[in-house]
């Protein structure tokens, strides 16, 4: 399933007409969207807050960025009603957000978008979306299409790296981990990451080293996709704001597949229920713990 | 040589494993004694920070053990460490933390044996594997740092 140019055009065009009604009516106070970018090839995100300035707003492949990571900012709180444009991942961390009572449902506008996926050349997350029709939104733009969903693919590079032995894995992340700047690039890009003080930040007592060398790198990985576990949407912000390349999404896609193999559960696809770490079953067990 | 003797952490559970290891010093019962422990209110209150830190620390082991489900103090504590134990093991796997090191149990605090007979267990299995020189070797006071000040001292 394709969508057209043309219906690209339509959608583009009705979200412009439908975020000056927005704007117009004062039900909203700003629009965050996708905008032409300063560099070719690449979409900025914008702030409309003018009802006369809404032609800003684009959406194509381009959009790669999730904008949900905004919302968790004081300064956009401060602002009243938000109306967001949304792709699927951004609707589920929008969701996961609400779950986590960062914001209520009332507090913002969703401008669902329909999304075969972004990037050029497409990026890998996006081959098996299961949220290419937005799960949650309170307007859709464009027809609803099906979610591609997970496939043999999907958990293939992670299956790759489960089949290697202790020794090559500790090798493999070590070597990784190494370049880590800890400019935290991947905690900002990060729409869960909404700790006001993130734990890196707390010195009393200092649990992750934070100096300037490789001291700590692997503790602070290690801790960033922890946090994640059951919340991770898996839209990849982490890995492409990663000046320093490094493959994060495979740690967050190994944990996706461990929630998802363990309590059946794939963060963001409702607001209601529990995500795993925050819930149990009476009289589960494991066989681990002896 | 000396006989090695490891670094280990125990995390134990104020209200079971804790009164369990009270139980078996008070019968007078014999466990190598290679583990410092670290009392805590409930295997819940246990972050996951605390097991990475024991490791940064030069640990060589960590066992964790608090109260059989349905036991808890506090109802439901080591459910949700359980859940978050289930997980973190997986991430550890994947990112090749030698998972041997680490040791999970549930021990009453009626059971005196069984704790002794862990911690036996334990102990033996990490002096076997000998120090953790693989995490070691990341810690900054083993590792060849170049100089920033490019040998001005």
């Amino acid at each position: 399933m394709v969508i057209s140019e043309a219906d690209t055009t339509k959608i583009v065009n009705s979200l412009r007409v439908r975020a000056k009604e927005l704007l117009e009516s004062g039900e909203v106070k700003v629009i965050i969207g996708y905008g032409e970018g300063y560099t070719k090839g690449k979409a900025v995100p914008v702030f409309i807050t003018d009802p006369g300035k809404t032609d800003q707003l684009i959406f194509d492949a381009r959009c790669v960025n999730n904008l949900s990571m905004y919302l968790k900012h004081a300064e956009i709180k401060a602002m009243g009603k938000v109306g967001i444009v949304a792709k699927g991942c951004d609707a589920r961390a929008i969701n996961v957000l609400i779950l986590e009572s960062q914001f209520k449902r009332e507090d913002i506008f969703i401008l669902g978008v329909v999304c075969e996926g972004v990037g050029d050349p497409i990026e890998e997350q996006c081959k098996s979306c299961v949220a290419n029709t937005p799960p949650v939104y309170d307007e859709l733009f464009g027809e609803p299409i099906e979610n591609q969903g997970w496939n043999d693919e999907t958990f293939a590079k992670i299956e790759e790296l489960e089949s290697m032995t202790q020794s090559e894995l500790w090798n493999f992340w070590v070597k990784e981990f190494d370049r880590c700047i800890k400019c935290y690039a991947c905690r900002e890009a990060c729409p869960m990451c909404t700790c006001t003080r993130c734990i890196t930040d707390k010195n009393q007592p200092q649990w992750v080293p934070t100096s300037p060398h490789s001291d700590g790198n692997y503790h602070w990985n290690l801790t960033r996709a922890f946090h994640l576990v059951g919340r991770c949407v898996g839209c990849n912000s982490c890995e492409r704001a990663c000046p320093m390349d490094i493959p994060l999404s495979l740690v967050n896609w190994k944990l996706i597949k461990a929630v998802h193999d363990e309590y059946e559960f794939i963060a963001g696809m409702d607001a209601e229920t529990a995500p795993p770490l925050a819930t149990y079953t009476e009289g589960e067990e494991t066989d681990f713990i002896k | 040589m000396a006989e090695f003797h490891p670094k280990t952490f125990a995390f134990l559970c104020n209200w079971c494993t804790y009164t369990g290891a009270d139980l078996a010093g008070t019968s007078r019962m014999l466990y190598p004694a290679d583990f410092r422990v670290i009392k805590v209110p409930c295997t819940g209150r246990i972050d996951m920070e605390f097991i990475i830190k024991a490791f940064e620390q030069g640990a060589d082991g960590v066992w964790v053990s608090g109260c059989h489900i349905g036991d808890c103090h506090y109802n439901t504590g080591n459910y949700y460490a359980q859940r978050r134990w289930t997980i973190f093991r997986q991430e550890l796997a994947f990112l090749g933390i030698d998972l041997r090191r680490l040791k999970f149990t549930w021990i009453s605090a009626a059971e005196g044996r069984k704790f002794a007979d862990e911690a036996a267990e334990f102990v033996n299995r990490i002096t076997q594997l000998g120090p953790y020189n693989e995490f070691q070797s990341i810690l900054p006071e083993n590792r060849e740092v170049e100089s920033i000040l490019g040998g001005v001292s």
